[in-house]
């Protein structure tokens, strides 16, 4: 079996495409809620398939993007912060803070280092007994077991130097609050691939219930998403809208137990903020009491100034689905993937970023 | 346990002169180099190419090659590229302190074995041992020059439209290549670097038609960098075709893994030619015979429209932008 060429064969994605154009007639705004599922339907120039009453919105799904400006600049004091290591993954080092960003902290001396996996702190927080080690942890539900199994594992090897500031978050509860808001009028919803991956595909089924939007969760592929679009739009035709999988190679209904059970174990819900849609309850996850000697914000308190959003930036409007990136003023002229104003054209997966790569 | 080098190998004493003569000289040795004295005298006659390149990759010892076998085929490429047939090379070596003898002699028997295979003679070179922490083990500078043929013309400013674009075979072998032993990342990929010598294909090519307008080797950055720049360099479009790219099975699976556009990932034994439609048959042909053109195809044509830009026609019939490399995908990789 080869990795992926069954999922870009042109002759099934070409009939795929006939079969939406001809059952579709009602208008259908779909959105993608995850920065993956974006750049993948830029790539491949996935919106040039639909007829204009099909369309294709980006959704809040880039950790990055939806970092906030407070956390952000939270994560930059710690690195300033005398014998501390903080420790990234690498998209993080450009988005922009108030004042600073990662990268710019670490050329002003700050110990910023990037790291591949969460893992990878505490190896450097082994080699450096005399320095604290706080791993930025950034993501959703996909990242959250790894970072719970290392804080089970720093216990275990009674590492006492590390530490974790969590800006991680979870997703059905932020669909939850972007539908509640009522500005974008949503027919069908992509859901998250590799977050069902962990979580399922039981915790979307509030949507179709609720507000009656048709649900896909589906692969990264052209033909995972032509799929998706397919039946998405056979939802939409025939008013009976509910959580289809076409992602069964990757997502089962109730997810991967054991990742479940390590992020319950170690992290709670939280109230959490998100870039364009503001603070958001139970969306955010912190290490439990049993855990609190591993959270940065425990460990190592710090305050910073209230942060503004940069002028003229939409970041928050594009995560929203409210607006598409080719509607920011900014766009590919003082925002660019080297210059970057705001955090959606920083991220591989953000929108901007997407938008800008493959489709200006 | 081996012998090591230490700082007082690059004293310029004593010990530099042992090292030089066990370590180095007796893999590279020819008339010119073995005079030692402080340049090496050549007669020349005509066009001349002239270029330098810095080799860092970490680690320097990696499946299909090393650093030394880099340091030469990086420099032999980029003379080739422009039609020069390479001639001589000079060879600079900063060692920091520790590193083994026999990792040395590994390099340089590489270095040896590269040079002959490209019909090169390393004719200068310079040893410079820096303390623990000032290098990484092993960097290496080599310049090179070789001759220019009456005729060719080949630069990334003469690209017309209607020309067609060859690629002399798959992308993003190095690139990954390195991205698998890199420290904290490892992993299992059946893909070994693709770093070769290429001057003998180009000579090949250049005979098959000497009316190449441009060619390049897509190193850092990767194919879709280097066709930007051709693009701008000569104001025209160029559009690919997804299907016709050719990329390995585990490339294109690590790529996904990872995140990455083979089309970012960076090759040292590829190059992409820029030819008028009429002769891209007998090039195409010619570069095929060559060992490393095997798998070479025509993977676009130079266009009118959009100059300055490339773009990709998609297996799904779409149409999408292929931008630069911007920011670092793998830190080190030549």
């Amino acid at each position: 079996m080869k990795f992926v060429d069954e999922y870009r064969n042109t002759e099934l994605g070409r009939k795929l495409v006939q079969r939406i154009n001809r059952i579709s007639a009602k208008p259908a705004s779909l959105m993608e809620f995850c920065g993956g599922h974006t750049v993948a339907i830029m790539r491949n120039g996935i919106r040039q398939l639909f007829p204009p009453h099909i369309k294709l919105l980006s959704g809040p799904g880039c950790p990055v993007c939806v970092t906030a400006h407070h956390d952000l600049d939270q994560a930059i004091a710690l690195g300033q912060v005398p014998g501390t290591i903080v420790t990234t993954f690498g998209d993080m080092m450009k988005v922009p803070g108030s004042e600073l960003s990662l990268q710019q902290a670490r050329a002003g001396g700050a110990d910023i280092r990037i790291v591949y996996s969460p893992r990878d702190s505490l190896e450097i927080a082994r080699n450096g007994p005399g320095k604290q080690v706080v791993f930025l942890a950034v993501g959703f539900e996909t990242t959250t077991p790894g970072v719970a199994a290392t804080i089970l594992e720093a216990e275990k090897t009674k590492i006492e130097n590390f530490c974790v500031k969590s800006l991680l978050k979870v997703c059905p509860p932020v669909i939850k609050a972007l539908l509640d808001l009522g500005e974008v009028k949503l027919d069908g919803l992509i859901c998250p691939g590799h977050v069902s991956a962990v979580i399922g595909s039981r915790p979307w089924e509030f949507i179709p219930e609720k507000y009656r939007i048709a649900c896909t969760v589906t692969g990264f592929e052209p033909l995972d998403i032509l799929l998706s679009v397919d039946r998405l739009v056979e939802q939409i035709e025939k008013g009976e809208p509910k959580v289809e999988t076409t992602y069964t190679r990757g997502v089962k209904p109730e997810g991967n137990l054991q990742a479940q059970k390590l992020m319950e174990q170690v992290f709670e819900p939280c109230l959490a903020q998100w870039r364009g849609l503001g603070t958001v309850p139970a969306s955010g996850l912190k290490p439990r009491t049993r855990y609190s000697c591993f959270d940065a914000d425990v460990r190592i308190p710090v305050t910073v100034k209230p942060a503004a959003e940069p002028k003229g930036c939409l970041c928050g409007e594009i995560l929203r689905g409210v607006k598409t990136p080719s509607d920011c003023k900014l766009f590919g002229g003082r925002c660019t993937p080297e210059n970057p104003v705001g955090p959606c054209m920083v991220s591989s997966e953000g929108a901007c970023a997407a938008y800008y790569q493959y489709g200006r | 346990m081996g012998e090591t080098i230490v700082l007082a190998h690059g004293s310029g004493g004593k010990m530099s002169r042992d090292l030089i003569a066990k370590g180095i000289v007796p893999f590279i040795s020819n008339d010119l180099l073995d005079k030692l004295d402080d340049s090496a005298v050549i007669d020349f006659k005509g066009r001349l190419a002239f270029t330098t390149d810095s080799y860092v990759v970490s680690p320097i010892f990696f499946p299909g090659g090393d650093i030394g076998r880099l340091a030469v085929c990086g420099t032999v490429n980029d003379l080739s590229v422009v039609g020069a047939a390479p001639r001589y090379l000079s060879l600079a070596l900063i060692i920091e302190e520790g590193l083994s003898l026999d990792d040395l002699k590994k390099v340089m028997k590489s270095v040896k074995e590269a040079a002959e295979e490209a019909g090169v003679v390393v004719v200068t070179g310079d040893t410079k041992v820096v303390n623990r922490g000032g290098a990484d083990k092993l960097f290496i500078t080599t310049s090179g020059v070789g001759v220019i043929p009456e005729g060719v013309n080949a630069s990334g400013s003469n690209a017309r439209p209607g020309d067609k674009v060859i690629l002399s075979g798959t992308i993003g072998d190095h690139g990954i290549t390195i991205m698998s032993q890199r420290e904290g990342l490892k992993f299992d990929v059946p893909v070994v670097s693709d770093c070769a010598p290429l001057n003998k294909m180009v000579a090949a090519m250049l005979k098959a038609s000497p009316r190449i307008h441009a060619m390049r080797d897509p190193t850092r950055g990767g194919l879709a960098t280097t066709l930007n720049e051709i693009a701008r360099q000569s104001n025209v479009g160029i559009r690919l075709t997804e299907e016709t790219v050719p990329v390995r099975e585990a490339v294109r699976a690590a790529c996904e893994l990872l995140g990455f556009d083979p089309l970012h990932v960076a090759n040292e034994g590829k190059l992409v030619a820029i030819v008028p439609a009429g002769v891209a048959s007998r090039v195409l042909a010619a570069m095929k015979k060559n060992h490393y053109g095997k798998d070479a195809a025509i993977i676009g044509e130079v266009i009118t429209d959009h100059p300055g830009k490339v773009t990709m026609t998609t297996r799904l019939g779409t149409t999408r932008i292929v931008d630069m490399l911007t920011g670092e995908l793998l830190p080190r990789i030549c």
